[in-house]
């Protein structure tokens, strides 16, 4: 019982996946033109993105934690969280271009929100550089959250202001309907908000489990040095 | 604070004033870039796409912007950057370094625009519109790289980590500017674009307010 209390949210999310993957590969969705069976990839494309700006923002509430205590446990898991949400990111950029290789015909196309998430990758390639030359340890620390949480705002006007103004084949920019006016149906919706929480708990559990490598890896450092 | 920004920004000036090497260096990039670029586009190929004409000079203003700034911090030695340390508060560091390099992006980017009109031509439609976006581009590239200058001023490959950390971030501030400074040369009125210009008037802001909050963390050690 005290195992499945604690770890209730892994529980869940486990059965969430298994019910997304079940409902996504079998369950019935809506017949469209041009979408057809594509329409699918809802499930594992869109929430890679909830997933990635979740675990982004958590990493960005750990950065402002490390600048107020200095506590390096919270620059530990600040770089977990964006590694997890980069993680994420590239299975976003994987599932859309398949899914834009069978609806727009190239896998890559010219869309303000493929650039812009190639920035984004660019910007947070960048904060591990950052990492990676600084050699000192509490340095390295509060740059590199200075780095992040400036990063993620820029980040945010990127991908949530900057697509709205110029076109996009993306359903919901430049005159073309968003998912809920009419593609969404509703038994979709059963689907799609689970799926998110389901993705979403697999990206947080990742990343704890990066962490916990990481703070073993620490105390084995020390050891060594003792 | 204000009175600690004031001394500073002064004191930015007259260090530029004394050593006028570092200015005239700036001009001259500015003027020999633009040169090129009027070698490889306008003599060779005799004509140039209005586009590609906005585009270029971005780019060029770009480049100077972070050569300029991202030596705002290294020609300064540290044991003035601890001296400063005792006498004034972080943020007047920043908002003065912001201050200064507003001014001086500013300056270069209006020089710029009368060198490359020069010699390139001008096919701007809304002279004043196209004004604007220099002056909101050049206070955003001046409090962006402010910044990330002093990120980079804490590493010892400052010039590579200087391009590579504000390239990405810099992106988003060079695509409204752009986009507006496409509707300038299209010759849109001013009152047209209010939108895009309170994108950008916000988008200065924030990063300006950013800098703030974030510089004294980094300044601190």
């Amino acid at each position: 019982m005290e195992t499945l209390k604690k770890y209730y949210w892994k529980w869940a999310g486990i059965v969430l996946l298994v019910y997304t993957m079940y409902m996504g590969f079998a369950g019935q969705v809506p017949r469209q033109a041009i979408l057809n069976e594509t329409v699918r990839n809802l499930y594992f494309h869109v929430t890679m993105w909830f997933s990635m700006i979740a675990l982004l923002g958590v990493s960005v509430y750990h950065s402002i934690q490390y600048l107020r205590k200095s506590d390096p446990m919270d620059d530990l898991k600040s770089n977990a969280y964006v590694i997890t949400g980069l993680v994420f990111a590239t299975l976003g950029l994987l599932t859309g271009s398949i899914w834009a290789k069978f609806t727009w015909g190239d896998w890559w196309t010219n869309d303000p929100k493929l650039n812009s998430v190639a920035i984004g990758m660019l910007i947070y390639l960048a904060y591990g550089l950052v990492r990676s030359s600084l050699p000192d340890e509490q340095q390295k620390a509060r740059i590199s959250s200075v780095y992040n949480i400036f990063a993620f705002i820029i980040f945010m006007v990127l991908i949530w202001i900057l697509p709205r103004m110029t076109d996009s084949l993306h359903p919901g920019n430049g005159g073309n309907p968003g998912f809920n006016s009419m593609d969404l149906d509703n038994r979709m919706r059963m689907v799609f908000y689970p799926a998110i929480l389901g993705w979403m708990s697999l990206g947080f559990w990742y990343a704890q489990l990066r962490i916990r490598i990481r703070k073993i890896e620490v105390l084995l450092e020390e050891k060594e040095q003792a | 604070m204000l009175q600690e920004i004031k001394v500073l920004f002064q004191k930015e000036l007259q260090m530029e004033w004394r050593q006028k090497y570092a200015v005239h260096g700036l001009l001259l990039y500015l003027a020999s870039t633009i040169f090129v670029c009027y070698l490889s586009f306008k003599a060779k190929q005799e004509s140039i796409n209005p586009i590609t004409w906005n585009v270029l000079f971005w780019i060029i203003l770009l480049f100077i912007a972070i050569n300029a700034i991202g030596k705002s911090f290294t020609q300064e030695s540290s044991q003035r950057g601890l001296f400063y340390y005792t006498l004034v508060r972080p943020e007047s560091v920043i908002y003065s370094k912001i201050l200064y390099n507003s001014v001086l992006m500013i300056g270069i980017s209006l020089v710029g625009i009368f060198m490359y009109s020069w010699v390139m031509g001008n096919p701007v439609g809304n002279m004043s519109l196209y004004v604007i976006a220099l002056i909101l581009g050049s206070i955003g590239f001046a409090s962006t790289l402010s910044l990330v200058g002093g990120i980079a001023a804490q590493a010892e490959n400052t010039s590579t980590l200087m391009a590579v950390l504000s390239f990405p971030i810099i992106i988003p501030l060079l695509l409204f500017l752009l986009k507006l400074s496409k509707s300038a040369l299209d010759g849109i009125s001013i009152a047209e674009n209010w939108d895009e210009i309170a994108v950008l008037a916000s988008l200065d802001v924030i990063v300006v307010v950013l800098s703030g909050i974030l510089f004294p963390y980094i300044w601190r050690h």
